[in-house]
């Protein structure tokens, strides 16, 4: 399984936390996906072999919860919240935005044409005083109307454009 | 009358300039010192103190956190553990997340004290897995106050030993539910358990007695060890004491949280006073009162009886305005005090669009396990979604509130109230709206209208 | 002898019948004890409670005391103990009776909760009933029609699921029809002790998954099709074969092991078609291995041994080899107990001596022991052998070589693959008694078919020293015999005379053989009885633990 040393370190660290080895499939998918990107079959029977698990247990969870995914995603993730407090004042207009400043669609896998964009609406994420709500990556973005969803657009255009 | 002031206890210092999450930052406030004195208590006693409070869950459920401690089995020998409830997931809710990005030592102050109370010496926080930075945050804060010697091994020498670990989710509102939770943190699907045999109090985690408890009933818990029961329940009013952290959004002019004393404070001196009333141009057209999954509430509707006010019974005629924000009153007048999350709409939102909107949460979320909701929840967003972007049939808003019925009082969690309460209220409230709309919906849009689905 | 101890007993009223079960039993037991019907899915009498489908949702109560004095509440209308009846309906399979429980299973909130959830379990259920194996018995056809609204008001898309995915090599899974009750996956990982089987995705799009890097190929597999309530699992031998309500059913023994796991043959016009076990609590359950469910097969199959001559020449024949003196008799392990005690009868007369061969291998712990013939008991209780079988034919192969035997009578057994050499074999005449072609046979000089377990009625002893009947399920292949008239015409030929149909024979074995005296054939129930097995206590037998045996402490 080829993931950073300190991946491997903090997967060690983390099985410690909890009487039965079980309880640390979250925590490890988690860790893997933050270093492979994304959960690979391979993943899914190592993290199994890993908490002596069968590997239908860990792909039982992989699929139940959407924050995993299964295959290579954008570079950047955009999460758009559609529920009711954010849809109420625009949220659908914001997604709209990004999905036309990227040319690409909503959805859990789908890809910008330039790899690197996802675009994907999620359900609350719990800031609806300060609707509509994006979260790009892991930074949550506030009152994210067309105006400011051009703006978030143009910075990540921007550092894409840096990194080349 | 003018609504009264807040009286922030459990935000005190969220947002404040110059307040920072460190542990240094909540020392010089006096952190850490009701945590030290409560380990010189018995803790019976502070069981007692919280039993005597009245405080009561602030989660959604709004069960009193006295006997859910009460009802732990103390005597099978398997080791306690606590739980915090951090899956702030109910939409319309926004308030634990403020408390453990700005003021995580609070909770954990809090949580510390609740597991001495009840001879707990691993604690888990299950913190929703898109809140990476606040699992960060709090991961931080607990290093703090492991290295202060506030958790962990023999806590200031005291021979009381807990440790906390921080466990994130993954996107699954289910989780949020406590037995949906136990089996997220066992590592498996989060299919909630069947009660009975499986209350958390007697069979929880790893089949250990559990506690399970809201992010903010534990900061209250805090405020409870330091000023005593009794003086919790002086704030607020009888059987609903304490401070609510209401959360509004939607169509107000000053959407956000507000801490005021449960029951002392009415929905229009919410929304209109605190809140700035509705946009320019607007009116209130509807609001639910607690979370997504409380029934709707219509403005224009009033609700009469009898209720207990000290040891009378006289007689209410209230509007929407005039329901006080309390878990009891607003269970009398046919909704729920639930998460706090207050959601406003005006007259611009159509009814069957943002009753689609929430359908679409609940079959997005509903686990799978049970029948009823698992199908149900999907049918009513299929019926929602095809009246707005499809063909809408006359007897479809019967169909809805028909289907919604099957499923309440069926299911294996409360899961099956949640989905389909929205469903029967707003089709109830708004039935003119409902039984026309595949009339009205044929009706041009302007241009500028907000889509909800 | 000590007696069990009698179960605590509660009473408890289902639909106003008063009944005493015993303490731990949920309510659709209790309520099956009253024949009043809990339509279910998820609930098995064998598998941990889940609770999940919602059908067997019912009206409960309990009776009013008043909270203070505890003294009962009455209800003035009725003169009895008012019944605080609970307003939400509650799930009968996990709920275990208590005193004075009260249940309803007819009241309109009943009839309500189960007519909705019959047609929540529809709206996403497809179609497929003119092509579906399980229709006829199918547990949503019989509670659709017993307990279902019967007409649908779902006008949306159907979910779409993968149909016809081969899960394993005998079992076909079809998700759209599956409705998660999740006995399969609770049978895999518990019973047969393989977890292999669980839900991927969430909500209305779980969808039963075996993990992609295995299948679901123990030998249990096939158990998951009996319990599936519906058609997402189906045999895949016997996919579109036969429509089940055109099979009769005969109850037949598994023939595998000393297990002796109680089964079903279902028949068609002298065709079996398929396999399926029968409850018996006291030895398998509700189980039967996959490789058991195989052996009909072997009733058609192209190596069957038949004959165009007359029995009664063949016996002529068989009968001058045998006037020569110098008989030798192999028995089976897997010869009945009738046809073993007629085998002794033969071989009294002839002054014969008897071999059996034995078979072990290694036991699976659950349904298969290490004994892989299903009556040596009965060869012991009958007399017929007095110690266990040797592993190769020694015994006879030396007296083979020692020139003391000039004719073998073969029950069924292959010589040379129990352990005797060619040449051995080209030594002595055969007379073969069988049911498929084998080196033995070939060799022999008198053939005589015989019929497999499917074609004739008998009983078997199993591991639990336990007699169990197995009936004819069809009839015998024209060409070949049933083993008691052929065994009964041997005897003849020594001047003796037995009957050979099971009415006549029986109480003559019951009169000379001590632990079946007084017992008569038809008598014995469906599940079997045990027997007093103290003269055999001593015996190695080879058979270790298995789900319902547990092999005597070492002495």
């Amino acid at each position: 399984m080829n993931l950073k040393p300190e991946t491997f370190q903090r997967i060690d660290e983390v099985i410690t936390h909890y009487p039965v080895k079980r309880s640390a499939t979250l925590p490890l998918l988690h860790l893997v996906q933050e270093d492979a990107g994304y959960i690979s079959d391979e993943a899914i029977d190592w993290v199994a072999k890993k908490l002596e698990l069968e590997p239908i247990n860990v792909l039982e969870v992989v699929t139940f919860y959407p924050m995993f995914k299964r295959k290579p995603i954008g570079r950047r993730h955009i999460k758009v919240c559609r529920t009711l407090s954010c849809a109420l004042v625009g949220g659908y207009k914001t997604c709209e935005t990004f999905e036309k400043e990227f040319n690409t669609h909503a959805g859990p896998t789908e890809v910008s044409p330039d790899g690197e964009v996802t675009v994907e609406f999620v359900e609350c994420l719990a800031s609806c005083g300060t609707a509509p709500v994006v979260l790009i990556d892991e930074t949550l973005h506030e009152k994210v109307d067309c105006a400011k969803a051009k703006q978030l657009s143009d910075q990540i255009k921007a550092e894409a454009a840096a990194r080349k | 009358m003018s609504a009264p002031a807040q009286n922030r206890i459990i935000f005190k210092h969220i947002d404040e300039p110059d307040y920072t999450n460190d542990l240094a930052c909540y020392l010089k406030h006096g952190g850490y010192e009701v945590m030290k004195r409560s380990f010189q208590r018995q803790p019976q006693e502070l069981i007692d103190e919280v039993k005597k409070s009245g405080l009561r869950g602030r989660g959604g459920a709004g069960f009193p956190c006295g006997v859910k401690w009460g009802l732990v089995d103390r005597k099978s020998g398997k080791p306690i553990y606590l739980i915090v409830n951090a899956d702030e997931s109910e939409p319309g809710t926004f308030k634990d997340r403020y408390i453990m990005y700005q003021d995580p030592h609070q909770l954990i102050e809090g949580t510390i004290i609740s597991c001495f109370a009840n001879n707990v010496k691993q604690a888990y926080i299950y913190i929703r897995g898109e809140m990476a930075e606040g699992a960060r945050i709090l991961e931080k804060a607990i290093a703090e106050a492991r290295a202060a010697n506030f958790v962990g091994p023999n806590i200031l020498g005291s021979n009381y030993s807990c440790e906390i670990f921080v466990h994130r989710g993954a996107g699954a509102y289910i989780c949020g539910e406590e037995t949906g939770l136990i089996e997220s943190l066992e590592g498996k699907r989060a299919n909630p358990r069947i009660k009975p045999p499986y209350f958390p109090a007697v069979l929880g985690l790893y089949q250990c007695p559990t506690i399970v408890n809201n992010v903010e009933t534990l900061c209250h818990v805090k405020y409870i060890a330091e000023h005593g029961g009794e003086a919790f329940t002086k704030i607020g009013t009888p059987n609903n004491t304490g401070t609510r952290i209401f959360c509004v959004s939607g169509h107000v002019q000053r959407p956000g949280y507000y801490e005021f004393p449960a029951g002392t404070i009415t929905m229009g001196q919410l929304l209109y006073d605190v809140c700035g009333g509705p946009l320019p141009g607007r009116t209130f057209k509807a609001v639910i009162p607690g979370g997504s999954s409380a029934k709707v509430m219509r403005f224009g509707e009033r609700y009469k009886g009898k209720r207990k006010v000290g040891a009378d019974m006289v007689d209410y005629d209230w509007g929407v305005e005039d329901v006080p924000m309390d878990f009891d009153s607003l269970a009398m007048v046919g909704t729920m005090g639930g998460s706090g999350g207050v959601i406003v709409m005006d007259d611009s939102v159509n009814m069957v669009e943002a009753l689609a909107n929430i359908n679409a949460f609940y079959s997005h979320e509903s686990c799978g396990q049970c029948t009823p909701c698992r199908e149900g929840s999907l049918w009513m967003k299929k019926i929602s979604t095809r009246m707005v972007h499809g063909d809408a049939r006359p007897g479809d808003a019967a169909l809805l509130k028909s289907v919604a019925d099957q499923i309440p009082g069926r299911t294996i969690c409360a899961f099956g109230e949640a989905c389909s309460w929205p469903t029967q209220s707003f089709y109830l409230k708004f039935k003119d709206e409902f039984e026309t709309y595949h009339e009205t919906k044929k009706a041009p849009k302007p241009a500028d209208a907000t889509v909800l689905v | 002898m000590i007696q069990p101890a009698k179960p605590e007993l509660v009473t408890v009223n289902i639909d106003g019948k008063e009944i005493a079960v015993p303490k731990g039993t949920n309510v659709i037991e209790a309520a099956r004890m009253v024949n009043v019907d809990v339509p279910h899915y998820c609930y098995h009498p064998k598998l941990a409670v889940v609770g999940n489908c919602r059908m067997c949702l019912i009206e409960m109560g309990m009776p009013a005391v008043d909270p203070a004095t505890k003294a009962p509440v009455m209800d003035p209308a009725t003169g009895k103990q008012k019944i605080n009846w609970i307003p939400r309906p509650q799930i009968g399979c996990g709920t275990n009776v208590s005193p004075g429980l009260h249940v309803k299973t007819t009241s309109p909130m009943v009839k309500d909760a189960r007519e909705g959830v019959m047609e929540f379990l529809l709206i996403n259920h497809p179609l497929d009933c003119p092509i579906c194996d399980q229709a006829g018995e199918c547990k949503l056809q019989e509670q659709a029609t017993g307990y279902g609204r019967g007409y649908s008001r779902f006008i949306e898309q159907k979910n779409v699921k993968p149909k016809r995915t081969q899960l394993g090599p005998r079992v076909t899974l079809d998700d759209e029809r599956c409705v998660l009750c999740s006995r399969c996956i609770r049978f895999s990982r518990d019973i047969a002790g393989e977890d292999v089987l669980g839900f991927v995705d969430r909500g209305s799009y779980s969808t039963l998954t075996c993990h992609p890097d295995r299948k679901l190929d123990h030998n249990y597999s096939l158990n998951t099709v009996d319990i599936c309530p519906v058609g997402a699992l189906t045999s895949t031998d016997f996919r579109f074969k036969m429509r089940v309500w055109f099979l009769k059913q005969t109850n037949t023994i598994d023939t595998e092991s000393s297990v002796g796991a109680n089964t079903v043959a279902w028949s068609r016009e002298g065709v079996i078609y398929r396999i399926t076990p029968r409850q018996n609590d006291d030895v398998n359950d509700t189980w039967m291995a996959d490789s058991g469910r195989l052996l009909y097969k072997q009733v058609a199959a192209a190596d069957r041994l038949s004959t165009k001559d007359a029995l009664d020449a063949l016996v002529v024949k068989a009968g001058e080899l045998l006037a020569a003196g110098s008989v030798a008799i192999v028995g089976s392990g897997r010869s009945s107990v009738e046809e073993q005690f007629l085998t002794k009868k033969l071989a009294a007369a002839l002054k014969a001596s008897v071999s059996l061969v034995s078979r072990t291998a290694q036991g699976d712990k659950l349904l298969i022991s290490a004994d892989r013939n299903p009556n040596v008991r009965g060869a012991l209780v009958t007399g017929l052998i007095s110690a266990l079988p040797s592993a190769q034919l020694a015994g006879l192969a030396a007296d083979i070589d020692a020139g003391k035997v000039k004719t073998v009578v073969s029950i069924g057994e292959d010589l040379t693959a129990a352990g005797l050499t060619a040449a051995q074999l080209a030594k002595v005449s055969v007379v073969y008694l069988g049911t498929h072609a084998n080196a033995t046979s070939a060799a022999a000089k008198v053939v005589i078919p015989t019929l497999t377990v499917f074609e004739k009625a008998g009983t078997f002893v199993n591991q639990q020293f336990r007699i169990q009947k197995f009936a004819k399920a069809v009839p015998g292949l024209a060409g070949a015999h049933d083993d008691l008239v052929v065994l009964a015409k041997l005897v003849a030929t020594t001047g003796g005379a037995i009957a050979s149909d099971l009415a006549t024979l029986w109480p003559v074995i019951a009169a000379e053989v001590p632990v079946l005296s007084t017992m008569l054939y038809k008598n014995i129930p469906d599940t079997g009885l045990l027997l007093d097995s103290t003269a055999w206590a001593g015996l190695p037998f080879v058979e270790g633990e298995t789900l319902h045996y547990k092999p005597a402490a070492a002495a």
